[in-house]
């Protein structure tokens, strides 16, 4: 005889029939909920959060210790678990949405083709009408400008970092790129308005909020594009220097084209982080109630710097157009970046 | 179109390792020659070192003379560039670019060198793509990604967009080694083919390979890890893989080391 095995002393294979399905969750969490109601009812305890919450708690515990009577520890402790991870993918996606619906139902309220179309010039406090005309021009304007700017600019940095740079220039960019990444927006604007508006006398103009804008753009734009040039297969470049192109044809036209999607990618979240700065536009801007269409002299509004002189205004009808200027924000951003994912769509590094 | 090469005393640094030293041989115009040894040894490198491609790695230097016919590649004045569209190479991998498609890719070579007449460009891709058999299986979709490709497809596709350039020389590194035994034939085929028209040089880790499709064989080896690898006999593959000159090249063919 030999001696049993050790798979013996394991539980069996076909012992898996005790399961909690479907419908006794559904029962538990309906026995909770009834049994939750009743304490509400019967003891201090109140308030429609804490309920919510208390109902959460009271069934991770039932559901755990029934699951562990009933399909013992490893069962309860992948119910317990995945609860968890539901609950905190809720807790993730809940605040998101919620900042979406929110800002639509309320923008939606005042968000017509008027307030589109108009701007806030002769309108007294008590007025409902105007628009945010001037401010759609002044981000559209000042945006495109700090994009012209920074990406051009950006993506020649990181194609030196990583094609050409070597030894102390390199890394010294590199740190200073590091460095301008955690300049505060405010201390960008502070600069432009210290060296640009007040120093050399040009006064407040859209280009002045561009390169406060390009100050905040640029470390992000760099860093993108190097990581999505650095992953850029070295056989692609080879394969390119064995056909007889020199290095910088392989760059332009291998090289680039091939990371284009990520640094699409990284220059439209550069974008999307500049179109809602406010505080930097405050100080090269500043903010008019009137359509300033050139956009290197003049007070020129932005959509943020509408939303944030309307709040400061605080009548319900100044609250209902920094809703609409809000979702005309969030519009504009989503339409940047749906154009940019199309125009990049077939060239991606996934399929090779 | 096919010419010569003669390399006398080459010696190819990683920094400050030297990885072969003073390889000399002669690669007779019209003929496959097969690299063969152990890893590391330094065929590879070698084989980098005739279209210059060696010096692209940072920190990588050649010392000695490759002669195509009778130009240095190494001489004062020669461009790099210049000898790399001469010296087509394929690689161990196949590496199509994965944003252009099947006819993007072939043209690439010419196109990106300034041609631009439709015309020839589409002449230049099918007898490429005829030269490297491909064009029976993707001229109905030549627009298509390359990248879609299978892997011996996408191996011949790489031939294809290496002899579009209408090299001397064809270097082949490891070409099958990711390949299929089917997909393999068909390059073995394409080789012989192609020698009619071209120098070709492979390194191979298959010694069955080299048996099978080389005229002359080459065998490198190294005397232990960390030194140099050399070029240990040259010589007619049927002479090679029968009766070799040095112990070292039977022990190795035999399977007794490496």
């Amino acid at each position: 005889m030999s001696a049993p095995s050790l798979l013996d002393q394991l539980p069996g294979l076909g012992d898996d029939t005790r399961r909690l399905h479907a419908p006794v969750r559904l029962a538990l969490l309906a026995l909770t909920v009834l049994v939750s109601l009743l304490l509400f009812a019967s003891t201090p305890m109140q308030g429609r959060v804490d309920f919510v919450v208390f109902v959460i708690f009271a069934f991770a515990l039932v559901q755990t210790g029934v699951s562990f009577a009933l399909e013992g520890r490893r069962h309860a402790l992948d119910r317990l678990v995945s609860l968890l991870v539901h609950l905190a993918l809720l807790a993730a996606v809940v605040p998101l949405v919620s900042v979406l619906s929110y800002t639509v139902y309320k923008g939606l309220k005042k968000l017509d083709g008027q307030f589109l179309t108009h701007n806030l010039t002769g309108l007294g406090p008590l007025d409902t009408n105007g628009g945010e005309y001037h401010a759609i021009i002044g981000t559209l304007e000042q945006v495109l400008m700090a994009t012209a700017i920074a990406v051009p600019l950006g993506l020649l940095v990181a194609i030196y970092i990583t094609e050409y740079g070597k030894g102390w220039l390199a890394a010294a960019v590199r740190f200073v790129i590091d460095v301008m990444t955690g300049i505060p927006s405010i201390v960008a604007g502070l600069f432009v308005f210290a060296f640009w508006v007040i120093g050399l006398h040009r006064g407040y103009s859209g280009l002045a909020a561009a390169f406060s804008l390009t100050i905040l753009m640029l470390p992000v734009v760099v860093r993108s594009s190097e990581e999505m040039i650095k992953l850029v297969p070295a056989e692609l470049r080879e394969a390119s220097y064995a056909l007889g192109l020199p290095k910088w044809k392989t760059i332009l036209r291998i090289v680039l084209p091939t990371a284009s999607a990520g640094i699409t990618t990284g220059t439209m979240l550069a974008v999307a982080r500049v179109t809602g700065e406010t505080a930097p536009l405050l100080l090269t801007s500043f903010i008019t109630p009137a359509t300033n269409t050139s956009p290197i002299a003049g007070k020129q509004t932005a959509i943020p710097t509408f939303i944030f002189s309307q709040i400061g205004l605080g009548r319900p009808a100044n609250y209902d157009r920094a809703w609409a200027a809000a979702l005309t924000l969030i519009i504009i951003v989503l339409v940047l970046y749906v154009s940019a994912r199309l125009l990049t769509r077939r060239n991606t590094l996934t399929r090779r | 179109m096919s010419k010569r090469i003669v390399a006398e005393d080459v010696n190819a640094f990683y920094g400050s390792f030297r990885a072969i030293a003073g390889v000399s041989l002669t690669i007779e115009p019209n003929t496959v020659t097969a690299l063969i040894g152990p890893s590391g040894c330094g065929k590879s490198t070698f084989l980098r070192t005739i279209n210059r491609m060696h010096e692209v790695i940072p920190g990588a230097r050649v010392e000695g003379k490759v002669m195509l016919d009778s130009e240095d590649l190494y001489g004062a004045g020669v461009d790099a560039v210049a000898v790399r569209r001469t010296i087509g190479m394929v690689f161990q991998r196949p590496n199509p670019f994965p944003t252009m498609s099947i006819y993007d890719n072939v043209a690439a070579g010419l196109r990106l060198n300034g041609i631009k007449n439709n015309k020839v460009l589409d002449e230049a891709v099918e007898r490429s793509l005829r030269g490297a058999n491909l064009w029976n299986e993707v001229k109905e979709r030549l627009a298509k990604p390359g990248a879609g490709l299978s892997g011996g497809q996408q191996q011949r596709l790489c031939i294809a967009r290496a002899i579009a350039v209408e090299p001397q020389v064809l270097l082949m590194d490891e070409p099958c080694s990711a390949l299929d035994p089917i997909s393999t034939l068909a390059i073995e085929d394409l080789m012989t083919d192609l020698k009619k028209r071209y120098t070709i040089v492979i390194v191979t880790h298959n010694m069955q390979q080299a048996a099978r499709v080389s005229d002359r064989t080459g065998f490198f080896s190294l005397e232990a890890t960390g030194e140099p690898g050399r070029l240990i006999e040259i010589d007619t593959t049927e002479r090679i893989f029968s009766n070799p000159s040095e112990k070292r090249t039977e022990d190795y063919i035999t399977g007794r080391f490496g």
